[in-house]
């Protein structure tokens, strides 16, 4: 069972090592970390998707809070919240593809952001199933290269998550 | 009033503003400057002989005063040597400060002279640790350190401090600790109280079971209050040791792997458990999944991710132990003896702690319990293995601070290093290491900082040729093959040993002279080691064979038929059987 949970965290050197170490030393699954600023210059948001039953969440939630640099740790409920990923994909172009793997963007409302004679790169942002269905629609023309940003959730309406 | 001062010396006054009055350390050369410090400063310092020592005697002076222990090492390998100290610390849960020397800040990342990622790699093993990287931070980190070491579950906090930092000129402030993420919870909360103290009146056989959480509260005075307020039998964890005087009628003794026959019975017939500071360690569970099959758990812990860690918990309660006890001593109203009672009692006097006695060959428990004789007061540090496990079956603990031993890391040669520590502690208490000739031998070159610093620490190696819990487990579970448990004659001659750091070097090679020997050594104001030559074949007994539950609890010395019958299985079986079971 997944689980999606944001952290906010002080923006401080050596503190993703710290989450990361935790989830190693303490064999929990990570399936997808991300981590950028927050509208507050003192603390950064993680969104990390986790692996496993209740159990092995609440004790994910519990050991992090025990970090010092660990502000809060919200689990967020999918059917409340909305996820996005972003993904760029370089995949092979030539004359006879091009236009195929166009409409293919387009029904996506994905972006070409770069095309040159024997390949395209194309940005694409959605949910993790909207990213997978995309990169294996586009797998039959060779993908050269994948770069995914990882998931990054928030709760829907007025409720906020912050320090 | 701000004054200029060098980092080194605003370390010097952060230590003691937090009432630091000792440290245990050896120098280097990133630390010249501190040390300079320290040695205009009327703090005292305890030069070791190896930096491990410094860990453990810190741990030791922390466990003996429940204060905060410092110690001190230089960059790379004073660093290094540290870490099975500070880890011992976090597992066991024992308020620490390390300071560790670093390169200079610009050489850092450059693979200096003595340069190791210290934060990096003690990460897992502290509570939190600081790099330090401009001499302004130095007395807001030496607050937090402290602060974060003591609160809360205590545990070890490291600062790496670079050189430049304890060069560089600062004005020295004293700013509030301000840590958003941390929020140490002490007060239980009222309504999880309630339905502890409801679950305890309806409840026919507790049994409370009491861990280190206990002594780092100072609530076992609570703990006595609420056992006799409602006659519900205790026992302790080997952390939790002494937290329960033993002489009391109530008193279990400790449980788990080696514990009393009578502790591990009442676990499993109980209906309700009521653990206070503990966290259901694999040697105190046994095979979990049958870990008190018919009790109800109620988990009183201060640190909220021990609770529902190892087993399912009805009733938890997040909070300080001593917190806690007291809310429940309100809700709780007196319980007359009970059946239970009797039934605990029986089992005491069915199966009490035995051995074997013997008139020509000295039997290790014979040793402890004239230690406990002849020193009833005095502070017991143990090493690791059969001596640990005798000290705290044989000996009658009565106080939690005057039982130290290294109960999660089980470190060998944490004994003598923290026996030293408690002594600077607390003087005025005879401080005892009960050792075994393989553990006393990983840190015995601190003789010469018990030496040089007069303090007069007993050592009673309970010399068997062996490394005893390991070769006991050979016996067991590997049809006597000894694979490199026998030490025999190699060990050195522990008399002339002492006597070369000039210490009192003492013998017993039978079971005659063994009063007399601790009679002289604890009359010797000075240093002694004492080396009684036992029964190299001693078992520790009873046994819960890895896997089994805690109802399987063998007697190995004194069996009856169908006793015998099951250990023979466990010989036979062995290395098949049980080597595919859990935990092992």
């Amino acid at each position: 069972m997944k689980h999606t949970i944001a952290v906010i965290v002080e923006n401080k050197s050596g503190v993703l090592t710290r989450i990361a170490g935790l989830f190693s030393r303490r064999s929990f699954n990570i399936d997808s970390l991300s981590v950028g600023a927050t509208e507050n210059p003192d603390y950064s948001r993680m969104t990390i998707t986790v692996q496993g039953d209740r159990d092995v969440l609440e004790q994910v939630i519990k050991q992090l809070s025990k970090l010092i640099n660990v502000i809060r740790v919200s689990e967020l409920d999918p059917s409340e919240s909305i996820e996005r990923e972003l993904a760029i994909i370089k995949v092979n172009a030539d004359k006879e593809s091009r236009s195929e793997i166009m409409q293919i963007v387009n029904i996506f409302r994905a972006k070409i952001i770069d095309v040159s004679h024997r390949s395209m790169i194309i940005e694409v942002t959605g949910d993790e199933e909207k990213i997978d269905a995309i990169v294996q629609l586009l797998r039959q023309f060779g993908i050269k290269e994948i770069a995914r940003t990882g998931k990054v959730s928030m709760v829907r309406g007025a409720r906020v998550i912050k320090a | 009033m701000s004054q200029k001062m060098t980092g080194a010396q605003a370390v010097l006054e952060s230590l003691k503003r937090e009432g630091v009055d000792v440290v245990f350390g050896l120098p280097g050369g990133v630390l010249l400057p501190l040390y300079d410090a320290i040695y205009q400063s009327d703090i005292r310092h305890i030069l070791v002989r190896h930096e491990q020592g410094a860990a453990h005697m810190a741990d030791g002076y922390a466990r003996a005063t429940g204060k905060v222990g410092v110690c001190i090492a230089t960059s790379g390998p004073g660093a290094t040597n540290l870490v099975t100290g500070i880890a011992n610390a976090y597992m066991d849960s024992v308020p620490m400060v390390a300071i560790t020397g670093q390169v200079n800040t610009w050489l850092i990342g450059k693979d200096a002279f003595q340069e190791a990622d210290i934060t990096g790699i003690t990460l897992p093993i502290t509570k939190h640790n600081y790099l330090l990287r401009s001499a302004k931070d130095i007395t807001r980190v030496f607050r937090e350190a402290f602060y974060i070491a003591r609160t809360g579950r205590p545990g070890p906090v490291l600062i790496d401090l670079p050189r430049d930092v304890t060069v560089d000129e600062v004005e020295f402030t004293w700013p509030e600790v301000d840590l958003p993420g941390y929020h140490p919870s002490v007060k239980a909360h009222e309504m999880q109280i309630k339905k502890a103290a409801k679950a305890l009146m309806e409840a026919e056989r507790p049994v409370i079971y009491v861990g280190g959480g206990v002594k780092y509260a100072a609530a076992h005075g609570e703990l006595i209050e609420l056992a006799t307020k409602i006659n519900a039998p205790v026992t302790t964890t080997l952390m939790g040791v002494g937290c329960f005087p033993e002489d009391h009628p109530l008193s279990l003794g400790m449980l788990g792997m080696h514990g009393t026959k009578y502790a591990n019975y009442a676990i499993q017939e109980s209906d309700l458990i009521l653990a206070i500071g503990a966290r259901f360690d694999d040697r105190v569970t046994g095979k979990i999944s049958s870990f008190a099959p018919r009790a109800k758990i109620i988990h009183i812990d201060v640190d909220p991710a021990e609770v529902g860690k190892n087993v399912r918990v009805d009733i938890p309660v997040v909070g300080d132990a001593k917190n806690a006890l007291q809310g429940l001593l309100k809700e709780v109203s007196p319980k007359g003896r009970s059946i239970w009672n009797e039934k605990t009692e029986g089992w005491k006097k069915e199966y009490p702690l035995r051995y074997i006695p013997d008139e020509n060959v000295i039997k290790p428990q014979y040793v402890i319990e004239k230690l406990c004789e002849i020193a009833p007061d005095a502070i017991i540090t143990t090493e690791v293995g059969q001596n640990q496990m005798w000290a705290a079956q044989f000996f009658v603990h009565k106080d939690p601070q005057k039982f130290i031993s290294s109960g999660g890391l089980g470190t060998m040669g944490y004994g003598f290093p923290a026996a030293i520590g408690a002594k600077i502690g607390r003087p005025e208490c005879d401080v005892i290491d009960v050792a075994g000739d393989g553990s006393f031998l990983m840190n015995s070159q601190e003789l010469a900082t018990a030496v040089v610093n007069e303090i007069p620490v007993k050592v009673a190696v309970l010399n068997n040729g062996c490394l005893g819990m390991v070769r006991q487990w050979q016996e067991l579970f590997f049809e006597k093959r000894y694979s490199a448990t026998i030490l025999g004659r190699t060990s050195p001659d522990f008399v002339k040993l002492a006597e070369a750091y000039g210490a009192v070097g003492l013998r017993a090679s039978k079971p005659s002279e063994v009063e007399s020997v601790i009679r002289t050594a604890m009359a010797t104001d000075r240093p002694v080691v004492m080396d009684f030559i036992v029964n190299p074949a001693e078992k520790v007994s009873p046994m819960v064979p890895a896997g089994a539950t805690l109802g399987e609890i063998l007697d190995l010395e004194w069996c009856d038929d169908a006793q015998s019958c099951h250990l023979e299985k466990i010989y036979a079986k062995g290395r098949k059987d049980i080597l595919g079971r859990e935990g092992f």
